[in-house]
């Protein structure tokens, strides 16, 4: 029996290395459109063989239990990745939350299990899982009830907020600290999850739904991190490293919406945007702006050789995607070359403007990133921006006193046209004055992006008769 | 004890240079869909919360476990079927029509 149980245990090791083969290279596939699915399969298929490789552990007494557990779990996750694709950013935030709570609880129940026969390094990375675990659970929450709208979207604020946040995390880490060298300590555990509990709400109130694709990225790589440590606690070499990969992209792209926004992590986790910004606007004058039917703008699109599209979070809001497309489609078959171009931060997360527009079947080559397109503003006969305003602020090029300064834009004031649809002058969500309204060269267009859109189309589809 | 946690250390730090070198390559277009894939990814904690489940140690264990089977599976579930939707919508341009 024993020689069994050895073999049982080498048999399911071999399967989590072959599962961790397919984890990567799944991430590897995932560098291109083309090879992208496989990827999913490759995850899919190692996540199969893990599951099933560890049903084989000789601890193992409980099945009928596992199966409940998976099936319910099943059932709550179809429906989670049945939701509508503008659904995806709460979504997303929601799955950091349920992965963070997972951690926290195995860590939990570790803790009870072993304590106080836990050796300091062990228990240092079980303090950790359970710290990032229980924070990232329920700032994740936070995050998704923003992206969901039931909470507010503005950031929240009051005076001394940091110092209580810090003071926070300062007391759950103490209380991890005392736990590594007197791990028998069992009544101070629960300070250590309840603590990081509060600090999650507390550490994304104050921030608004622009710099969600920020923190939405940096939680990914809280989980991420978490799951890394439980793979420590656990012995899993599969979920170390499944972990660190997931921890490094998340980081990535936190630090690539930092860049794209000119913000560093701290500034974004406790500048408060939105809410520094509002002395900043107050002192604007009254300019004049140049408005145009849709009639105009779809005389001056189908006259254009070159278009390119800026779609923003308020297409997004608008639902103007498959609008856009039939926009799209009117120029394109009229010869007019039509472009897309992506600001990193566009939208509520990492890549949110692509998706929408692949939902609406506008081909992916079509999907410029800013890096790519800038040069070919000049050469472009109209800029129509929908939904989009901070990342097509000139300010951010040339007022130093602009709170945007120096975040990198689409350069869209560069076209020989400029199109903005917007619902009305009020400023954005930064409450920062956009200079590109003001322009000779810029025409804006009132009124929702969906219906606007929509006129547009109608006006280009008649005068083809 | 201590060699596995050395070899634990060893582990995550070539996870993570392979993760940063990999990642680094994914194209921008597809930062969605990478975000919810890593997350499925991710949910493999599911195995620390079965052999809890399996193991039954205590009772407090066991409803852990149990609830974070649940909210790994649906991790793992939704997670890889809605990047499965996101990338099956990604077309190249086909030729347009008359």
């Amino acid at each position: 029996m024993t020689t069994e149980f050895a073999g049982s245990q080498h048999i399911i090791e071999i399967i989590y290395l072959i599962a961790s083969v397919l984890f990567i290279l799944s991430l590897k596939w995932m560098s291109a459109p083309k090879t992208a699915r496989h990827g999913v399969w490759a995850g899919e298929i190692g996540m199969l063989l893990a599951i099933g490789g560890t049903l084989l552990h000789h601890g193992i007494v409980d099945y009928k239990w596992i199966f409940i557990a998976l099936v319910i779990g099943s059932g709550i996750g179809v429906p989670l990745g049945l939701v509508h694709m503008t659904a995806v950013p709460q979504r997303t935030a929601l799955s950091h939350a349920f992965g963070a709570f997972c951690v926290t609880l195995v860590g939990s129940a570790e803790f009870y299990l072993r304590t106080p026969d836990v050796p300091p390094f062990m228990m240092s990375v079980l303090c950790m899982e359970v710290i990032l675990g229980s924070l990232t659970f329920t700032g994740s929450l936070m995050a998704a009830g923003k992206l969901q709208e039931v909470l507010p979207q503005r950031p929240i604020t009051y005076k001394g907020q940091n110092i209580v946040n810090l003071g926070l995390l300062a007391i759950a880490i103490a209380a991890g600290v005392y736990l590594v060298l007197h791990p028998g300590t069992k009544q101070l555990f629960p300070v250590m999850v309840i603590i990081p509990l509060f600090f999650g709400v507390f550490m994304i109130m104050p921030i608004g739904g622009a710099d969600m694709p920020t923190v939405i990225s940096l939680l990914n790589s809280y989980a991420g991190l978490s799951a890394a440590a439980m793979g420590f606690v656990v012995q899993s070499k599969l979920l170390i490293i499944a972990g660190a990969l997931d921890g490094s992209s998340g980081f990535i792209l936190s630090v690539i919406m930092c860049k794209a926004m000119n913000r560093s992590f701290t500034n974004v986790m406790f500048g408060a945007f939105g809410q520094v910004q509002a002395s900043a606007a107050a002192g604007k004058e009254e300019r004049t702006v140049r408005s145009a039917t849709a009639e105009e703008a779809a005389g001056i699109l189908a006259a254009a050789n070159r278009v390119v599209i800026v779609p923003g979070y308020g297409m997004a809001v608008a639902q103007a995607q498959h609008k856009v497309r039939e926009l799209y489609d009117a120029l394109t078959k009229r010869g007019v070359e039509v472009r897309f171009a992506i600001h990193p931060v566009a939208g509520r997360m990492p890549g949110h403007m692509n998706v929408l527009l692949a939902e609406a079947d506008i081909p992916y080559d079509k999907l410029v990133e800013m890096d790519d397109i800038n040069g070919d503003f000049p050469q472009t006969d109209v800029a129509l921006v929908i939904g989009a305003n901070d990342v097509t602020n000139p300010a951010a090029r040339t007022e130093q006193s602009s709170p945007i300064f120096g975040m990198p834009i689409l350069d869209v004031d560069k076209a020989r046209t400029v199109m903005v649809i917007k619902r009305s002058m009020n400023p954005g969500f930064a409450g920062i004055d956009n200079p590109l309204y003001y322009l000779d060269h810029t025409l804006m267009l009132f009124g929702d992006a969906k219906a606007f859109v929509n006129s547009i189309v109608h006006e280009l589809a008649g005068n083809s008769h | 004890m201590n060699t596995a946690l050395i070899d634990g250390l060893f582990v995550f730090m070539l996870a993570g240079f392979i993760g940063f070198e990999v990642i680094k390559r994914v194209s921008p277009l597809l930062h969605t869909p990478l975000m919810s894939l890593t997350n499925a990814l991710d949910a493999i904690a599911v195995v620390g919360a079965i052999v809890l489940v399996g193991e039954h140690k205590s009772n407090l264990s066991f409803v852990l476990g149990v609830l974070a089977t649940i909210a790994a599976t649906s991790n793992v579930v939704g997670g890889f079927l809605i990047t499965d939707r996101m990338l099956k919508m990604f077309k190249s341009s086909r030729p347009t029509k008359p």
